[in-house]
């Protein structure tokens, strides 16, 4: 069967989309990888009823192509739809620095995931660092579920800019106080120009390296904080590897849309992060506006709202850069491509041979070529080389296996 | 509550948590080392994209720990 929309993504954006698309009768598919609903924002949410929603989970979507009646969404079946919306979301972007590869080092959203929607404790002493607002829901879940949080390390000092978005958004404003709050409650120290720029340990990790950091992130002052675990985010990566499968136009690294999330290719709509890391409530507007686009005038409500939402994010983007310094934080021999185990060293020696670029770097040297393919150590590599981190195309958006491409030619020559 | 096996070792898990988690909850904290330099890994980004977790699950290789929902008398490996 052939659905009017399909969604891939099932987080806060692709659900809402999906839900106001059956409302309004259209056929809809919403596909997801995870085995439940909700993404990464709402992973430990109850599972919503979507009725009328042909809900396809555990379904990892590799690459979609143009066919005649619309879009063919591979992942271990085929999906085809006349309209995709695009709400693949994110991922914690990471920076490497010595002993970021030892077990016990987490991403932030890592450790918030665990919490949620895995119901655990990810460690019993933990250190939260890394850089944006982001960091505070973190320490505070972390907190809530029995994590001795011993300090909270943000490495930008938010700017005037940061204050006087929060201003205009009197629910965000609120919202970073309460967090504010608790942390004072449980006397977890929240210091800002601060970094961990090492981690320590055998097998795991024991200890991290703490460094004050000049405002360019260069580091100085340095001090050893115990902990089993450390939370590191810093910001998010758009995952935008189906939206360049089908050529739509990118801006630095998120797809661009009209103000209905309608994207250059024709018949293919985005929402949520892939379109530029704003957070949930923008993703919620932003699905719904998407459905809107197909079948009539968005309400004028929603299209304020989107755009001050938006205003907020990009405000929050200018404040909580990354800064060049991180590379000081590294030694030849910390891995850069935690795949391929790459150091800093083997980056270093392919450049002395002439690769300045990160595609020449990752030929010669082998960062970004395996199983993560690239996406937790592109953005490091492209600063290496002096370049802007850039969203590389990807003609699998997952690594899959041979069966599940024979299995694909079967059922295209049924 | 349901019961898998890491490498013949009884491991407790919630419904529906993943095994990346439950072996994580129960202090073991790296399951396979690196090709190159035997160096212990487990989760990192623990949301599918980093591919540090992988894990065999029931013969089958290169499953993504925090992905794959446990299962009672799943047998899980390096």
């Amino acid at each position: 069967m052939s659905y009017d929309l399909a969604v891939v993504g099932a987080g806060p954006a692709g659900l809402t989309a999906a839900r106001v698309a059956a409302k309004r009768g259209l056929r809809v598919a919403l596909i997801d990888a995870y085995a439940r609903t909700g993404g990464q924002f709402l992973r430990g949410a109850a599972q919503p009823r979507l009725t009328g929603v042909d809900v396809k989970l555990g379904q990892r979507v590799w690459a979609v192509e143009r066919s005649s009646g619309g879009f063919e969404i591979h992942a271990s079946t085929t999906t085809t739809a006349a309209i995709l919306l695009v709400a693949t979301g994110a991922h914690d972007k990471v920076i490497p620095f010595p002993g970021w590869d030892l077990p016990g080092v987490l991403t932030a959203g890592g450790a918030q995931a665990l919490v949620k929607g895995e119901r655990i404790r990810p460690g019993a002493e933990m250190v939260v660092a890394g850089t944006g607002p982001f960091l505070l829901p973190v320490a505070v879940t972390l907190l809530e579920a029995g994590v001795r949080v011993k300090e909270v390390l943000e490495a930008n000092r938010p700017a005037p800019r940061m204050a006087a978005a929060l201003a205009r958004i009197p629910s965000k404003a609120a919202e970073a106080l309460g967090y504010a709050r608790r942390l004072a409650e449980a006397r977890v120290p929240y210091r800002t120009g601060h970094a961990v720029v090492a981690a320590h340990g055998e097998d795991s990790v024991e200890g991290v390296t703490v460094a004050r950091l000049t405002p360019g992130w260069r580091p100085y002052a340095w001090r050893t904080v115990d902990c089993d675990t450390v939370a590191v985010g810093y910001g998010f990566t758009p995952q935008v590897d189906l939206p360049l499968q089908l050529g739509c136009a990118l801006t630095g690294d998120h797809v661009v849309t009209d103000d209905r999330q309608r994207t250059s290719v024709e018949g293919v709509l985005a929402a949520g992060e892939v379109t530029g890391v704003a957070g949930a409530p923008s993703a919620v507007v932003e699905g719904a506006l998407a459905v809107h686009s197909l079948v009539g005038e968005p309400p004028p409500r929603l299209l304020a709202e989107k755009a001050r939402l938006r205003r907020f994010a990009r405000a929050l983007d200018l404040s909580y850069p990354v800064r060049d310094g991180w590379r000081d934080w590294l030694t030849p021999d910390t891995v850069v491509c935690r795949c391929e185990e790459v150091t800093l060293r083997a980056i270093d020696e392919a450049r002395d041979l002439g690769a300045h670029d990160p595609r020449t770097l990752k030929l010669l040297a082998r960062p970004g070529m395996g199983w993560c393919q690239g996406r937790m150590c592109g953005h490091a590599v492209a600063r290496l080389t002096g370049h802007e981190p850039a969203p590389q195309k990807r003609p699998f958006a997952q690594p899959i296996t041979l069966a599940d491409l024979t299995l694909h030619d079967r059922e295209d020559n049924a | 509550m349901i019961e898998f096996r890491f490498e013949g070792r009884a491991i407790a898990a919630e419904e529906g948590q993943s095994i990346g988690a439950a072996l994580h909850a129960a202090g073991i904290r790296s399951w396979r080392t690196t090709r190159f330099g035997g160096r212990p890994r487990g989760l990192f980004c623990a949301i599918g994209a980093c591919f540090d977790c992988l894990l065999t699950v029931n013969g089958a290789p290169d499953q993504r720990a925090c992905q794959t929902v446990a299962r009672a008398g799943d047998e899980v490996g390096p």
